[in-house]
């Protein structure tokens, strides 16, 4: 922010308005040196004569071992006391960071993405506040954050950052961040889909101060109190996290103590280093060439449309670089944009994850990978867009990533995690907020958005509602202690449904069924926030398909507690069938795209979603047959999909395969593939249309040719290097049009 | 040597071809992309992603829009395997989707041995015995 051109004046001149400039700062925004830098900082001098003084790989790893257990043991600490559901579930980090501002070492689980993206705030804390009277560094501070426009996600994500001195000079940062939920957002829950601008967005906290001499202040955090719905929650888990801060100091000053300062400081930057060089080296062993993906994600939450998500891979020699140019434009008022350093951040977590989980979790993992976007993109957002709902584009391009990456992956000898289909992508949970049964204000979320659905691997199927794709080894929560906080219930939960997957030779984890009501609140309600309700934003990999698409349903004007009071047979335990048999006479039965902005649930209505399923891998008629009567079995697949989709011949009373009778069909189904196919060519006169079709509402560009960026249609498109940001009507007024134009008709007539 | 580069295809270094490593068929060039060689097919998704709620009752089903999007199937001439799927906006141009620098690649290989199916898929988590979940990983053309 703030920059000049420079004029042809004399130095002296410059000079003085340099300093002047310099000394009437009006406002620290977000930097951009330090929000588009994604690599480790330089050496410094004092890192550089550590290094000399302690070179010992055995006395460096032990340090990086004693550290990863420190940020481990802080990481259970939180885990266990903090309020937040997502402290509970495992959305959360805590990390050792260098003086410079690095992570160096995170705790093992947890979401990893943050792991690449705390230490921009630490940076921004380092090269403002320390030099400045007003604020400064010193012993027994902590800085709090949440602004992902100085790093991270969204901003119900809260960091608090705590300098770890020596001798009286700043050797580290200790860290911890959490998905705290509720931040006073348009709407609760601190996810708001509804926020069409930046303020409407809750809390936007740039690294401030909150703590001196290890004590809260006061007055700060009843600010913050009074400015959220949970002032209990925000009270309680910035203690935890101060405590938590202070645990990892505590192992940082006696590693120090036994080690000595030297080396501390050379096991810290030298992890980073070898890291990098690491990945350089095992980048070089892939094949050099370009992968292209694609994935739409079909909304903003407010309103169904295609938003591009485009990606080409490029690897040569020891470079690997994500090229995200032809990707949809920003939105102006929607949510769904995703800020540079977030995309970086959710790339970071594709390679700690999914592709080198053995390697340390350090930020240096992501730190030569390069990314190219256009700017103003969904995907390289503006400092006045919303970014609240980023996981809507970052999540697709991280599909976009992983899908790229596996067809880099599969012929190249060295591997350190099977080669697998696309995770699924969405946090598929309910979104909550009103009055509990104990007379609190509450927002926040069930801890399902962890339940992804595996992808297929190479060799077997995708495990069901194993992990979401931002943390390994997050839990799905106790819904029986929930219940004792909250006024809903999961009349159905954790109940998969038939033909709900991927399917493949090897099939996709399958989600599950969620069947929410809310009991005992005088004031209650739900949102949703997912795309993938038109277009999978899931695909399969190598001839595999895609996940399915979702709908949310809703069941409203009816009590199903009386009902199952009176008459319990009416009420069915799965959605298919109270959708399809529409059990409860006078209620209006409903399905919607997966983007509800909060709406009240009252007692006993229905508010029904389904987990998600990974991707599948491989064709379908190359499945196992015994596999897919396993499938029929275990109630995952119907038998039309067994006879249908994967070809095979049985005895439907004793489900006793008949192989033969099988090969014979799959071999049928090879000849009619043979006999329906069209060569490519031709394929192509039929297929392709030079724009978009007028009837698609189509974000981003068409084809190869990424230098126009359509904005919603064919006739509207602009120049890629000259995007302008969309501005979507709200979709009540489109629906009130929409209506009005009806009338008029039906006056007419 | 050949090249596996994913589940059903790979790329011959001294032909410079790709192939199907299902039957053997030699598709086209590796240096044009592999999709010219084989056969396509427009697939509604409603077909695979069958509705699971009543479509006359409602908008949203569980199956995609087939207004919106369709799935282009691929197969291989010979064998009619399913190669590859790919989920396009109605009219979008297909991708080339793989584009590998085939001089770098025979420099890459030259050294290397063949890799097993088990080294193809990947290693397992550490502690966790390598049990593939199907034995008959075959193809027929290997």
């Amino acid at each position: 922010m703030g920059k000049v051109e420079k004029l042809n004046q004399s130095d002296r001149e410059q000079a003085l308005i340099d300093q002047f400039l310099a000394d009437n700062v009006l406002f620290l925004g977000p930097d951009p040196e330090i929000m588009e830098d994604h690599d480790i900082a330089p050496v410094t001098e004092i890192e550089s004569r550590a290094m000399e003084k302690e070179t010992d790989p055995a006395v460096l790893t032990l340090i990086r071992d004693r550290l990863q257990a420190g940020a481990n043991e802080a990481f259970e600490m939180l885990e266990q006391m903090g309020a937040a559901p997502g402290a509970k579930w495992g959305d959360l980090i805590t990390g050792v960071y260098t003086a410079s501002g690095d992570l160096a070492v995170s705790s093992a689980g947890g979401v990893l993405l943050f792991a690449a993206l705390v230490h921009h705030p630490v940076k921004f804390i380092n090269k403002y506040w320390a030099g400045d009277p007003s604020v400064g560094i010193r012993p027994g501070d902590a800085f709090i954050h949440n602004d992902a426009r100085y790093g991270n996600i969204h901003n119900t994500d809260q960091s608090l950052l705590l300098p770890i001195f020596h001798e009286g000079r700043l050797v580290a940062w200790a860290g911890a961040t959490v998905h705290e939920g509720e931040n006073g957002a348009i709407e609760p829950g601190g996810m708001p889909s509804l926020a069409e601008q930046v303020y409407e967005e809750g809390l936007k906290m740039s690294p401030f101060k909150v703590v001196e001499n290890y004590e809260l202040k006061k007055d700060l955090v009843t600010f913050l109190q009074n400015s959220v719905r949970e002032p209990k929650l925000q009270y309680e888990d910035m203690k935890v996290k101060l405590f938590v801060c202070r645990r990892i100091e505590e192992r940082v000053k006696s590693a120090i103590e036994e080690f000595g300062i030297d080396a501390v400081i050379s096991s810290l930057r030298k992890g980073l280093d070898d890291v990098k060089t690491e990945v350089k080296r095992r980048v070089s062993a892939w094949p050099d060439g370009t992968v292209r993906t694609m994935v739409i994600a079909d909304g903003t939450l407010r309103e169904n449309c295609m938003v591009k998500i485009n990606l080409a891979l490029r690897k040569q020699g020891d470079e690997l670089i994500f090229d995200f140019r032809g990707s949809s434009p920003e939105f102006a008022n929607r949510s769904n944009n995703t800020l540079l350093s977030s995309l970086k951040g959710m790339l970071a977590q594709l390679f700690l994850v999914f592709v080198w989980p053995d390697l340390p979790r350090n930020q240096a993992v992501f730190a030569p990978i390069r990314v190219a976007t256009d700017r103003k993109s969904a995907l390289h957002s503006s400092y006045h867009t919303p970014n609240a709902q980023s996981m809507m584009t970052f999540f697709p391009a991280f599909t976009a990533g992983q899908a790229a990456v596996a067809k880099f992956l599969y012929g190249c000898p060295e591997k350190f995690t099977k080669v697998v289909a696309p995770w699924h992508n969405m946090i598929r949970t309910f979104i909550y907020g009103g009055i509990t049964q104990h007379n609190e204000m509450v927002g926040n979320l069930c801890a399902d958005l962890n339940g992804m659905g595996g992808g297929a691997r190479a060799d077997r199927d995708g495990e069901h509602a194993i992990a979401p794709i931002f943390a390994p080894m997050a839990d799905l929560g106790e819904q029986e202690l929930n219940e004792e906080e909250i006024p809903f219930i999961q009349i159905v939960s954790k109940k998969l449904m038939r033909d709900n997957q991927a399917f493949g030779k090897y099939r996709g984890g399958q989600g599950y069924e969620m069947i929410a009501s809310s009991l005992g609140s005088p004031l209650w309600g739900f949102m949703v926030c997912c795309i993938g309700s038109k277009i999978s934003s899931v695909p399969g990999l190598f001839g595999g398909y895609a996940a399915p698409t979702y709908p949310l349903c809703k069941v409203k004007g009816v009590d199903v507690f009386e009902i199952m009071k009176k008459d319990p047979r009416k009420f069915e335990f799965s959605i298919p069938d109270i959708m399809n048999k529409r059990p409860f006479e006078g209620a209006s039965y409903t399905s919607h795209h997966t983007g509800l902005q909060f709406e009240v649930a009252n007692r006993g209505e229905l508010y029904m979603i389904t987990q998600g399923a990974g991707g599948g891998y491989g064709d379908v008629l190359e499945r196992d047959p015994d596999l897919v009567i396993r499938d029929i079995e275990e109630g995952l697949i119907s038998r039309e999909t067994a006879r249908e989709i994967y070809h095979i011949a049985y005895n439907p009373e004793t489900l006793v395969l008949d192989r033969e009778a099988t090969e014979q069909a799959r071999q049928s189904e090879r000849a009619s593939r043979k006999a329906r196919g069209v060569p490519f060519k031709r394929f192509l006169e039929q297929w392709v249309t030079p724009t978009p079709p007028a009837h698609l509402p189509y974000f981003g560009c068409w084809g190869d040719d990424r230098s126009t960026i359509f904005a919603g249609g064919p006739q509207r498109r602009m120049a890629a290097d000259a995007i302008e940001p969309v501005y979507m009507p709200n979709p009540k007024d489109v629906r009130i049009a929409e209506l009005e134009r009806r009338l008029k008709e039906l006056e007419q007539r | 040597m050949k090249v596996p580069m994913t589940e059903y295809l790979e790329i011959d270094l001294e032909r410079e071809s790709w192939g199907c490593r299902c039957c053997g068929h030699e598709i086209g060039s590796a240096r044009r992309p592999y999709k010219e060689g084989l056969l396509a097919y427009v697939r509604d998704p409603r077909e695979i992603h069958k509705p699971i709620l009543d479509p006359k009752l409602y908008e949203y089903t569980f199956s995609p829009d087939h207004e919106w999007v369709r799935i282009i199937e691929y197969y291989c001439p010979e064998c009619g395997t399913m190669v590859e799927t790919e989920y396009l906006p109605i009219g979008h141009p297909p991708l080339n989707d793989m584009e590998f620098d085939i001089d770098a690649l025979k420099a890459q290989w030259r050294g290397r041995r063949p890799l097993s199916g088990a080294e193809l898929a990947g290693p397992d988590p550490m502690g966790v015995a390598h049990q593939p979940q199907c034995n008959k990983h075959h193809h027929g053309g290997r």
